[in-house]
């Protein structure tokens, strides 16, 4: 019963996307680059040029090779320490998309969970829930992370547990309050009526219905991610060097802008890209998936 | 009235508990404390005198106790870098900082109240096309970009503004457009949404029917219920904020409580980060509670049940 309906569900949802694609350039030029910088991240190994941590002392801070002065064969120039900087910005990316994706999935996994949960049972596990989303949200996002990963110490592996950690609240409220709403629909009390379970009711009839708003919610918050990654990388508490980071860059660049712009424009300017690619890309999932998150 | 504050108070002081505990663990995570505090050549017998002496050697438990009725008291211990009490030290930073804040959100305000009202007014027109440009290249450029972008072109090129430090109402000027950007774009876009939906309702038309004009509209009818959603997100927008300003500090070498922070926490001088935090925290509270009672006043119909 339920199989040939999902399939149905599925064949609308993708005309109605393929349509929205259509209907907006900018979406679909958003989607183009963003499929461009995930397959630079994926081969950045095979694309840079150079390795992207080898030094080269004698070639210094030199411009993009299209620029008086560049060094041959560095289209975006090199950095304080001579490594080309096109190699740095294409590894970069792989950290910043690896970090923004686990980041989001380890909070979709809680957030869905507990969220699911808390709407389901209400009671007892849902005030806790909320208060734990209380505390979570008495403190600045940025204030949080940065003060755990300062304390237990820089790297790719923490990065990704303190912003999966520290993040699964919005999606817990938007799961629950999606349920709740859910909870009051007809199927639910219907598959209750046949003697559905509680598991049963959970994963196929709540589930399905809480993918479009996760998916929206899931792409902005990824572009939400790759920016805090890039400001603890920044600050110096991200992944540490010599893996080249967005934001460790800029940092790194800071002290030179004034002779070599390039250090820190070209790393600055892939962030912006990036994050402005996700957000159009979920804007246009928002348009074409969820009529309820529309207009906020 | 008196109930709900009451209540709200009752919640506020739950949700600190939790921030304190949060506090606390920092200082657990951060591995052995005794260690930060120590010098790298120290013997076994001085780290455990020390350890006996700062009372690390208790179960945790009671050290959580220990913690929290010395935090209500205000004494989060001496800052291990500065020497001096860590809360001292954080309120001594906050003036710079919450300057720093309002002079931001008084930027994102001067440019998103005008921007939002005349794209609501005017929809598609060449200004509704540029505040949609605007939000989204202010959502997507990462803040210290932002700071140093404006450093390059303001301070280095043209020489105008001063790059760093506190000072007079120049120093303000690029750390204030760095930090408040972001939320310029959100809530000229929230602002004209809100207007938009507002300048379809009936007493909107019944309004225009009786001759006033567009602008009288706006001010005296629309803009107040606009105002709701927007008062939402300002709660929320000043959180923001306060994550900006780290960063933002950070960038400029602004002498707030953001690059304190940041400089505790290179020096792991734990006593000044728990201080930071529960400070913070204290501030998010109270600037919830204000939006909550102005919600009553923009709109009397929520009331305060």
């Amino acid at each position: 019963m339920a199989a040939p309906a999902g399939g149905l569900a599925k064949r609308r949802r993708g005309g109605r996307l393929w349509r929205a694609l259509r209907a907006n350039p900018v979406s679909l030029a958003a989607l183009v680059v963003l499929v461009l910088i995930v397959a630079a991240a994926v081969a950045a190994p095979q694309l840079a040029p150079f390795d992207p941590t080898a030094q080269a002392l004698r070639l210094r801070l030199k411009p993009p090779s299209w620029l008086p002065g560049g060094a041959p064969g560095h289209l975006l120039g090199t950095d304080a320490l001579g490594r080309d900087m096109l190699s740095r910005v294409l590894h970069g990316a792989r950290i910043s998309i690896l970090v923004g994706v686990l980041a989001v999935a380890i909070q979709t996994l809680i957030g869905v969970s507990i969220g699911l949960l808390a709407g389901f049972y209400r009671g007892a596990v849902d005030d806790l829930f909320m208060r734990l989303a209380d505390v979570q949200q008495a403190l600045p996002f940025l204030v949080l992370v940065v003060a755990v990963a300062a304390v237990v110490g820089p790297s790719l592996v923490n990065t990704v547990l303190i912003l999966g950690l520290a993040g699964w609240v919005t999606y817990g409220r938007i799961v629950r309050g999606q349920v709740l709403a859910l909870m009051q629909q007809d199927f639910v009390t219907a598959s209750r009526a046949l003697g559905g379970r509680d598991v049963r009711i959970m994963l196929r009839h709540l589930l399905p219905n809480l993918v479009a708003p996760i998916t929206v919610v899931g792409t902005l918050t990824v572009s939400a991610m790759i920016l805090v990654e890039a400001s603890l990388s920044f600050l110096g508490l991200g992944v540490p060097p010599p893996t080249p980071t967005w934001g460790g860059m800029v940092a790194d660049g800071r002290n030179y802008i004034v002779n070599a712009w390039w250090v820190t424009v070209f790393p600055g300017l892939a962030i912006f890209l990036t994050v402005l690619a996700i957000n159009l890309v979920g804007d246009w999932l928002r348009e074409a998936l969820d009529p309820t998150l529309r207009g906020s | 009235m008196r109930s709900y504050i009451a209540r709200r108070l009752f919640h506020t002081l739950f949700v600190l508990l939790g921030v304190a505990t949060i506090a606390f663990a920092l200082l657990r995570l951060s591995g052995d404390p005794v260690a930060l505090i120590m010098p790298l050549d120290a013997t076994d017998a001085d780290i455990a005198r020390v350890r006996t002496a700062f009372g690390y050697d208790r179960p945790v438990l009671v050290q959580y106790g220990d913690f929290l009725a010395r935090a209500v008291r205000g004494d989060f211990g001496t800052s291990i870098r500065h020497q001096q009490p860590a809360l001292e030290l954080v309120l001594g930073r906050m003036p710079a900082t919450v300057q720093l804040m309002a002079a931001a959100l008084f930027v994102a305000l001067a440019i998103a109240l005008p921007l939002g009202v005349f794209s609501a007014l005017y929809p598609n027109s060449p200004i509704d096309r540029l505040g949609v440009v605007m939000a989204l290249v202010g959502q997507a450029i990462p803040n210290f970009f932002l700071g140093i972008v404006l450093i390059l072109f303001f301070s280095v090129q043209w020489g105008m503004l001063p790059s760093s430090g506190r000072g007079g109402i120049e120093h303000l000027v690029l750390p204030a457009l760095t930090l408040g950007t972001a939320s310029a774009a959100f809530i000229n876009r929230l602002l004209r949404s809100s207007l938009r939906e507002v300048l379809t309702t009936d007493y909107v038309r019944t309004a225009r029917a009786k001759g006033r004009s567009r602008g009288a509209i706006v001010v005296h009818h629309a803009l107040r219920n606009a105002a709701i959603p927007v008062l939402t997100v300002l709660g929320l927008q000043i959180v923001q904020l306060v994550g900006g300003a780290i960063v933002t500090e950070t960038v400029f070498a602004y002498p707030g409580a953001g690059l304190l922070l940041v400089q505790s926490l290179a020096n792991r001088d734990i006593p000044v980060v728990q201080a930071f935090v529960v400070v913070i925290a204290v501030v998010v509270a109270v600037v919830n509670l204000i939006v909550d009672l102005l919600y009553g006043w923009v709109d009397p119909r929520i009331g305060t049940a």
